[in-house]
């Protein structure tokens, strides 16, 4: 209902907000006000921004902070295997690691969601049902994205079918590339579409093959203008995934996004967040850059499979002051 | 956190989302909407986390460093040096006095044949050997030059200290190829020089004034300011532990009388000072008519301009550090802002919120970025001069923050509705108070940075290249910064126009003026 603003070309029958927010209608009216609009937005000075994710990188996160940020980071992770090996039992115990991460400790938090390919939702479904974990599923052709728009949709429809309470979808960087702006935008806008009023949509820029920050500024508008839920720097199947920066761009997006709009918009980093020091470096990103709104796992989620346990080694250490190791979290 | 908190943070966020989807349908909507639930307790709130004293070990009284020695004033003076964080006296100093500055003048004198006479190679041997006593020691360093200073560790640990030792690599690498930097062959020193510097880089202000004295084979004696004596001193025991010898390089802590004393010592060769511009209009007459060769590193109202293609968030970034590093008590401090009328209200909001997020407080904690005012004297300055700004009709805005109950304090603050008839438009602060005043065409913004008496510092922000160096060729400032600030390297000679001072630090240009030439 949100989204029949008058120029929209297709009115989009979703409960949910699809297409520009009203206010921004008039921009994604044609291919050239959007070319003129994204092309006109501030540019991004790499080594000014840069900087500043370094020296927020300096923040020094000790005890109760230190403890606060490691549940929030937990809380946070949308654990992940996106692997042609993956088999049911697999995703069984990938979900059973989500829904009580820490065995020994039951007072560690649940992760946000578990993160499968979308033949795997099914069993994912099972293996977190009962429990406040979502399961989210990668879709449209991940993670090339080289495929028919009707496939892609198909691939969307199946997952949303068999359960997926989120959708990662990856943009057409080709497209994009070109400069086809128009064509990326349908392309979401479909794709949220076919995700209904149930399944929140996280848009995968591959922010690594996107390569300028400009670029990934334009991306990040673009994305929110054709409705993500969530933006998203990248697969974590190319080189460069989330990096401080990027992430630190993307939150910057965001918050002007809502300031014009109203319309608050999550950000996911994947690929390449490892370790607890990497992840409350990005937590104090999202703290000083859009504060506490974005502080939850409804606004900001890590994509992240090795994370996991070194946050919950990190949580132990905290817990009893002494580091027990890698045998004493459990390998799935 | 605690489950029932969780269930309520989550309860908060299913509101926000609906309010979100409200407003998104609502074709008005340009406010920020507040999702925030107001009972939310655990915010990211970051604990204490300060630097450790325990890494340096200040003394209870120090001497005059002389010859190689330290040595108490010639007439028992001393004087004490605090914290401006907390008012805490942190040790007791000699103050010097006329009779103890013509002592160092005579052991530097006396000094200067030897080290004059020893080959660069060999000079450059004890400016390597500084250069790594100070990196081994930053820590300590650091956490005295805060202690003393009341700037923020982050600061001192990041900029101030890796700067310090830069810079004596970096001279140390000239003293055997002076035939070479341009000033003909065996480029011969000055002699004595006689160096007075500030309090709002105790340290580096050293570094930039000892480095090229040396390593072009002159000799120093060095008189820091009285409320930030300590770092000097203990470069004197690193000069020390370094085997320089004896009365190459004299600190003389003291008062604007040694200071006096020290740059009308007949036996001087060379004055080098850095401070405000009616002390350097005083020794310029001080040293008129004598031999003496004189630079000056005075102050500035340097101007920031901000284009309207300018990159925002990096512009703000910039213009944050232009103004409030070392709470701006940086004499290239880009303490104008200069903003095209059409971004103005933007990148006001931009600006106003981004202070809000400045961290205020123990400049110890590795979390702080704005640390105490150096004394009550500046602080009771800054006051009125903002004061001024208010009586004026300026339109004063500070940060929220809270100030801590001791020392010396002041939140940042910006003016809009500036002109350049306003008196904060005008005169230099050195404080945390930025001023803001528009420009609606590249002519007006180059004509408005321009028209104050200093020229020290200046910054462009735009995406256009051409633009850049435009302006940057028609703004009268010795340093102009694009699209970045407040950045210092060795390599690069700094100085000033007009009244900022003349004579250049840093980089080959860095050592004419230690040289006859």
């Amino acid at each position: 209902m949100s989204s029949t603003a008058p120029t929209s070309p297709q009115p989009s029958p979703t409960p949910e907000r699809a297409g520009a927010p009203a206010a921004l209608s008039d921009v994604t009216a044609s291919d050239g006000a959007l070319r003129r609009f994204l092309h006109g937005l501030p540019g991004v000075d790499a080594v000014g921004l840069e900087a500043r994710a370094a020296s927020l990188g300096t923040r020094s996160i000790k005890t109760t902070a230190k403890a606060y940020a490691i549940d929030l980071a937990i809380s946070m992770v949308d654990l992940t295997t996106l692997e042609g090996a993956d088999t049911p039992g697999k995703v069984r115990a990938l979900g059973a690691k989500a829904v009580r991460p820490d065995p020994t400790d039951r007072t560690a938090p649940a992760t946000a969601a578990v993160c499968v390919y979308p033949d795997m939702v099914a069993a994912a479904k099972e293996a977190v049902a009962g429990s406040a974990v979502k399961v989210a599923s990668v879709a449209t052709a991940f993670p090339a994205g080289r495929a028919p728009l009707a496939v892609k949709l198909a691939d969307v429809r199946e997952a949303v079918a068999a359960g997926a309470d989120e959708i990662d979808m990856v943009i057409d960087r080709g497209a994009f590339l070109a400069g086809n702006y128009r064509k990326v935008f349908d392309e979401i806008t479909a794709v949220k579409e076919a995700c209904g009023a149930s399944a929140r949509l996280k848009v995968i820029f591959e922010t690594g093959e996107l390569s300028t920050y400009d670029n990934i500024r334009r991306a990040s508008w673009l994305g929110m203008l054709a409705g993500a839920d969530f933006i998203k720097t990248s697969t974590g199947k190319v080189a460069v995934n989330a990096t401080p920066a990027n992430t630190l761009l993307m939150l910057e997006a965001v918050r002007d996004f809502r300031a014009q709009t109203g319309v608050q918009v999550g950000v996911k980093p994947a690929g390449g967040i490892r370790t607890t020091k990497d992840a409350v470096k990005f937590l104090v990103l999202v703290n000083e850059t859009v504060g506490e709104d974005w502080l939850d796992n409804h606004w900001f989620r890590f994509g992240a499979s090795s994370l996991l346990n070194d946050l919950l080694m990190q949580r132990q250490k905290l817990a009893t002051g002494r580091y027990s190791g890698p045998d004493y979290v459990t390998v799935d | 956190m605690s489950k029932k908190n969780k269930k309520t943070r989550q309860a908060a966020v299913a509101s926000a989302a609906e309010a979100g989807g409200t407003l998104a349908a609502t074709a008005a909507a340009t406010a920020p909407v507040a999702h925030a639930a107001p009972e939310r307790a655990s915010a990211f709130a970051y604990a204490p986390a300060p630097e450790s004293r325990a890494v340096v070990d200040i003394a209870p009284s120090y001497g005059l460093f002389i010859d190689g020695e330290f040595t108490e004033a010639a007439d028992g003076r001393v004087f004490k040096t605090v914290s401006p964080a907390t008012e805490e006296v942190l040790s007791e100093v000699a103050q010097a006095g006329e009779a103890d500055v013509d002592r160092a003048v005579k052991a530097a004198r006396k000094a200067f044949g030897v080290w004059s006479a020893l080959p660069g190679a060999e000079r450059a041997k004890y400016l390597f050997r500084i250069a790594r006593i100070i990196q081994e020691r930053s820590r300590e360093l650091a956490v005295l030059e805060t202690l003393d200073n009341g700037k923020p560790i982050r600061e001192t640990r990041d900029a101030d200290l890796p700067l310090v030792a830069a810079h004596f690599f970096y001279y140390a690498g000239w003293a055997d190829k002076l035939d070479h930097a341009g000033y003909g062959a065996h480029p011969r020193p000055l002699g004595v020089a006689g160096q007075v510097i500030p309090w709002n880089f105790p340290l580096l202000m050293l570094a930039w004034k000892i480095a090229p004295a040396l390593a072009t084979g002159n000799t120093v004696v060095l008189k820091p300011a009285e409320t930030t004596p300590l770092s000097a001193l203990f470069f004197a025991d690193v000069c020390r532990r370094a085997g320089l010898p004896r009365g190459v390089v004299n600190i003389l802590p003291g008062y604007g009388d040694a200071g006096a004393a020290l740059v009308a010592h007949p036996d001087v060769d060379k004055v080098a000072f850095t401070g405000s511009t009616a002390v350097g209009k005083q020794i310029a007459r001080t040293v008129a008519g004598t031999r003496k060769k004189l630079t000056l590193e005075l102050g500035g109202k340097g101007a920031n301009i901000v284009f309207d293609d300018a990159p925002i968030d990096q512009a703000v970034e910039g213009v944050v550090n232009g103004i409030f590093f070392n709470q701006g008590q940086v004499c290239c401090a880009g303490s104008r802002l200069l903003v095209q009328e059409s971004i103005h209200d933007e990148l006001l909001d931009s600006l106003k919120r981004r202070l809000s997020t400045l961290r205020l407080g123990d400049p110890l904690d590795k979390n702080t970025d704005i640390g105490a005012i150096n004394s009550a004297e500046q602080l009771a300055r800054i006051t009125s001069l903002v004061e001024q700004g208010e009586a004026e009709g300026a339109e004063r805005w500070s940060a929220p923050c809270e100030l801590p109950g001791n020392g010396y304090w002041f939140a940042p603050t910006l003016f809009t509705g500036v002109t350049q008839a306003h008196t904060v438009a005008r005169d230099e602060i050195f404080g945390p108070v930025l001023s803001v005043l528009t420009f609606r065409t590249p002519d007006e913004a180059v004509a408005k940075a321009n028209n104050t008496p200093y020229g020290l510092s200046a910054g462009i922000w735009t995406e256009k290249g051409s633009r850049i160096l435009a302006v940057a060729n028609r703004l009268r400032a010795g340093v102009v910064w694009s699209n970045t600030f407040n950045k210092f390297d060795p390599t690069s000679p700094f100085g000033g126009y007009k009244e900022s001072g003349f004579g250049r630090e840093g980089g080959r240009h860095g050592l004419e003026a230690y040289l006859d030439v």
